[in-house]
């Protein structure tokens, strides 16, 4: 029997980025606020404190801070023809769960879209006409331009307090910065982190060959901040340690050091942890949602009424509640119409290892953050001619090494055996004169007709309700993207004197296996068409105008760079809108 | 007859009324604030925050402000804190001003029994009748709560209430709080605050083993219910001589400042007391904290840094905290305790500091300075000896000296908190 709790103004499904940002910025316009999530609560000193925090075989390794995939999973399968099959481990992305979400294990690469990500369709076919795309290719324009969201990415990187070298300071390039990012309205909070060795290397063989390099921007603190919530943060130990932890110095960016400690001190704001919200309800127009339905770790089920619904979970769980409650029609590829579930995209990710001397170079890859790197962005979304190379998108690229961590970073060249003493000695040979950037090249992966997440037909999770099934396969635009990419990155390092260059391009097909990135986007787009998006330009239901969906479900088609900048910037966009205008008067705040 | 009968009882009650009004107008000095004194109320509120009586008498347990039963350890025993809400039975909503009065400043109940010194009546006794009454005029608005606690949880022969007589006849001089003329005003609003309703002494004046305070080292530090409550006077060693005002007003209000975050009890008396005073009086505490002199002149030297336990300390800190504290132990102002400025680390007795590195700790989140961060556990990684070693290197690094932290110290200490073992 399902037990109903009291009324609130505002049920948000998951307490991540995006949750922490709604849900203070709702309490604080006086709305009573809960947050359901899924995972356990988690704080700094206790969940992960200096003194096991930096454990890479419990974290980066066994996926502790992850969920587990008994708990829920996905299917998969690279073509609609094929069978998809549960995921029992996570690999090509790493799904979070808990309070802080995403946030807590980011690498805090805090990036803005360039001006023309959010215009792509258009911008795309006005400079290289629409034949210049694939048929089967389905990008599409945002709906919001860059100039709208540059208050609301401000916002986020002053609550973070980014760290970066300004690129275009309204309008004006600055020395040091990325030249080709849109104007921003001022500096970053914080100068940018200070790079190692081989950070500074790259930078210097980089502009050599005519590039603009600058500091990846960082959610890493170069120096104490403290944020305009009052709240603080302590300056980077280039620990090493960043991406797949939780930071045990207060010194990265996550609703737990930005946010939450100024949330739990509001009366109007309640949280939920280990809860699973299993549905949106509606009323019988389906035009109305009254709330929620979870359940708690007993598998007691509650019925959480609320006025506004607000779904803030990973990109693929705010697909599946819209397609397990029916609101919006679900996404048919081969009518090509519908909603829930198209333009379903990852990201292009390929990396060149390369091998110095090693009497004449010792990197101490240790020293690093998660957003440590030097950065060029020529070749990132349209910042280049892409007439002459048979395709469109890119990437940004750099050396962004994160780590030197003994399981996972210890390159050795092609041909050396993968065990035994002739690789341990191949590891200590290159520990020391080897760089492994990590994700070095960061590249966009557009949207497709056959690439997208349904319900799948077989397979159910522990509550009987089908899993979402991912569809997703690489196409030849983004594989060609990617080897040109790939040879420019190599070609940087060759430029600073590696002696063998190793390059590891993406290939087909698309391996659910091997990790990229966790930046899923799409599914639960927005726009200003509700014959192709879920959602219209403020992130609200075209179908049920008391729910919002935020996060990267909502991007048309992933571009170049990490996503959570611009998530949150969505969502202070979103909220701008709601409580600016949705709560005087609330329905829809776009008509068709 | 009737209406003879009804214009008497009318007259009468006129007459009564009369006399109710011109008694009220003779007395008004000695009469309680009633439930139409915003004003009295509104100053009873904050009294009750200066004295923290929530900290002893709401039970984070139960929520229901005021309703007492929250165990407070004395080096005696237990007690536990009495329900002070205006509930008839159970609480004070019976008791008149006078018993009220003789309660908070007197450590009398209203049945003549003796009350224990957990309640720091001996401070009490400083405030003014008229600060006692109002108080008493706040509770008294507040919801009732019918709850019976049995305050008396002491082991025998401390649970013999008469034995608080001889204990008052040796200790308790009741009498308010004299000014002093030749001080500035915020002098003496400091001292009546500190050695009035904010009770300083209780935790940070040493005692002796009957637990009466010593008079001659006042304010110089005590170790209590685990923690080493610091000195607090303004020797520059071990009290707060490197503090600047603003650095004492800061902690007080936030809990933090560009040298210490507070934690432990002092983090719940931020939290619940002193965040929620005025500026005015935070300074007032300061100017007279600040004229306070320290103890004698500290006569330790440190440690040498070759020895063995200084280098294995050294060691320890290296590993284990110099990435939050830095490695010149500067650590991170308002978030990172410095622990090169910290009274803490230097003081009398290690007891805080082991209680910190065995427990962890929570510092004080509060409006100005919302963060809140916490210092991990470290009694599960740690062994007696590492522990002994890495405290003693504090106590005798960046200027400090004291003596070092025994391997035995830490076992009792981990052995009282109960901490983890490695």
């Amino acid at each position: 029997m399902m037990r109903k709790l009291p009324p609130k103004d505002v049920v948000i499904v998951g307490l991540g980025w995006t949750g922490s940002i709604v849900a203070y910025e709702l309490a604080e316009a006086g709305l009573d606020v809960t947050a359901i999530e899924r995972g356990p609560w988690r704080d700094t000193a206790t969940d992960y404190a200096p003194n096991f925090a930096q454990d890479e075989l419990r974290y980066r390794i066994r996926h502790e801070l992850f969920l587990r995939p008994d708990q829920t999973t996905f299917t998969f399968r690279n073509k609609m023809s094929g069978t998809a099959l549960p995921i029992r481990t996570w690999g090509a992305f790493m799904p979070p769960n808990g309070v802080g979400g995403g946030g807590v294990h980011w690498n805090g690469e805090t990036w803005r879209f360039l001006p023309s990500d959010f215009v792509l369709k258009t911008h795309l076919t006005q400079r290289y006409g629409a034949h210049f795309l694939p048929d089967d290719m389905t990008i599409q324009d945002w709906g919001v331009t860059f100039e709208e969201l540059e208050p609301h990415y401000d916002r986020f990187e002053y609550l973070c307090g980014t760290s970066g070298t300004a690129g275009n300071l309204q309008g004006k390039i600055q020395p040091g910065g990325n030249p080709f990012e849109g104007p921003r309205s001022r500096a970053y909070p914080n100068p940018a982190q200070q790079q190692p060795f081989s950070h500074t290397l790259f930078a210097k063989a980089a502009a050599d060959l005519g590039y603009h390099p600058f500091p990846q921007p960082s959610g890493n603190m170069s120096r104490a901040y403290r944020n305009p919530l009052g709240v603080r943060l302590g300056p980077c130990t280039y620990c090493g340690f960043c991406e797949w932890f939780g930071c045990a110095n207060y010194s990265k960016a996550s609703p737990q050091t930005t946010i939450l400690p100024v949330l739990v001190r509001k009366p109007n704001f309640q949280a939920r942890d280990n809860c699973e919200v299993t549905r949106i309800n509606t009323d019988s127009t389906g035009k109305r949602a009254t709330g929620v339905t979870f359940v708690d770790t007993a598998g007691i089920e509650w019925e959480q009424p609320a006025d506004l619904v607000i779904l803030a979970a990973y990109t693929i769980f705010n697909v599946q509640l819209l397609l397990l409650s029916g609101i919006g029609a679900p996404y048919d590829p081969v009518a090509n119409r519908g909603v829930i579930g198209r333009n379903f995209t990852h990201q292009t990710i390929s990396d060149v290892t390369s091998f110095f001397d090693r009497t004449r170079f010792a990197f101490n890859p240790f020293i690093a953050s998660g957003s440590i790197g030097m950065c060029i962005d020529e070749f990132n979304g349209d910042n280049f001619d892409h007439g002459p190379h048979g395709f469109v998108g890119g990437g940004y690229m750099g050396q962004v090494q994160t780590n030197g961590r003994p399981i996972e970073t210890t390159p050795v060249p092609p041909g050396t055996p993968r065990w035994g003493a002739q690789w341990k000695q191949a590891v200590r040979d290159n520990y020391q004169s080897a760089l492994k950037p990590g994700t070095g090249v960061h590249g966009s992966m557009y949207s497709y007709r056959d690439v997208y997440l349904d319900l799948d037909p077989t397979y159910r999770d522990r509550f009987n309700r089908p899993l979402v099934r991912i569809t997703m396969d690489f196409h030849e635009n983004e594989l060609k993207q990617n080897v040109f990419l790939t040879d420019k990155f190599a070609d940087i390092f060759r430029a600073m004197g590696a002696q063998q260059v190793v390059k590891e391009y993406r290939k087909g097909p698309y391996d659910i296996t091997k990790y990229q990135t966790t930046h899923l986007c799409g599914g639960a787009i927005m726009g200003n068409d509700p014959g192709t998006s879920a959602l219209n330009r403020y992130l609200q239901s075209w179908d049920v105008p008391n729910l919002f969906v935020m996060g990267a479900s909502a991007f048309p088609q992933n571009a170049g760079y990490n996503p959570t900048g611009t998530v949150a910037a969505l969502a202070y966009w979103s909220l701008d809108a709601i409580r600016n205008r949705y709560l005087k008067s609330p329905g829809p705040l776009q008509h068709a | 007859m009737r209406d003879m009968g009804s214009s008497a009882v009318r007259a009468a009650a006129v007459l009564a009324a009369l006399v109710a009004v011109s008694s009220c107008k003779l007395s008004v000095a000695e009469q309680p604030p009633t439930a139409q004194d915003f004003d009295e109320i509104e100053r009873g509120r904050y009294l009750t925050a200066v004295a923290d009586c929530t900290a002893c008498h709401t039970d984070p347990a139960d929520t229901r402000p005021f309703a007492g039963g929250r165990p407070v350890q004395t080096p005696f025993g237990t007690v536990l804190a009495a329900n002070i809400t205006p509930d008839e039975q159970t609480g004070i909503g019976s008791w008149t001003p006078e018993q009220f009065d003789a309660a908070v400043r007197g450590g009398r109940r209203p049945d003549g029994k003796r009350l224990y010194p957990a309640m720091p009546f001996l401070y009490y006794a400083k405030m003014s009748r008229s600060d006692v009454a109002a108080i008493r005029a706040y509770l008294l608005t507040l919801a009732p709560v019918h709850k019976h606690v049995d305050t008396n949880q002491l082991p025998f022969p401390f649970n013999i209430r008469w034995g608080m007589r001889l204990w008052d006849a040796l200790y308790f001089k009741p009498g308010s709080f004299e000014a002093d003329p030749s001080k500035p005003e915020a002098w003496n609003r400091g001292a009546y605050l500190v050695q009035g309703p904010g009770h300083c002494a209780a935790c940070h004046t040493p005692k002796t083993w009957l637990g009466a305070d010593r008079k001659d080292r006042s304010l110089q530090g005590y170790s209590l219910q685990g923690w080493f409550a610091p000195d607090i006077t303004n020797d520059p060693g071990r009290g707060l001589g490197n503090w600047s005002s603003a650095d004492l007003v800061a902690y007080l209000k936030t809990g933090h400042n560009r040298f210490s975050g507070a934690s432990g009890p002092m983090a719940e008396e931020v939290v619940h007391s002193s965040s929620r005073m005025t500026d005015s009086d935070l300074s007032a505490i300061a100017t007279y904290l600040e004229s306070k002199p320290g103890g004698t002149a500290v006569s330790d030297k440190p440690l040498s840094t070759a020895s063995a336990v200084m280098t294995a300390g050294a060691a320890i800190y290296e590993d284990l905290c110099s990435a939050c504290h830095r490695r010149d132990g500067s650590g991170v102002p308002y978030l990172i305790p410095d622990l090169s400025h910290s009274a803490s680390v230097e003081s009398r007795e290690a007891t805080s500091m082991l209680h910190v590195v065995l427990e962890g700790a929570q510092t004080a989140a509060t409006a100005d300075e919302p963060t809140g961060p916490a210092m991990p556990a470290f009694g599960w990684q740690l062994d007696d000896a590492q522990v002994a070693a890495v405290t003693t290197y504090l106590r005798n690094s960046w200027g400090h000296a004291a003596p070092a932290t025994t391997a035995g110290e830490v076992h009792k200490a981990r052995e009282n908190l109960e901490a983890a073992q490695p």
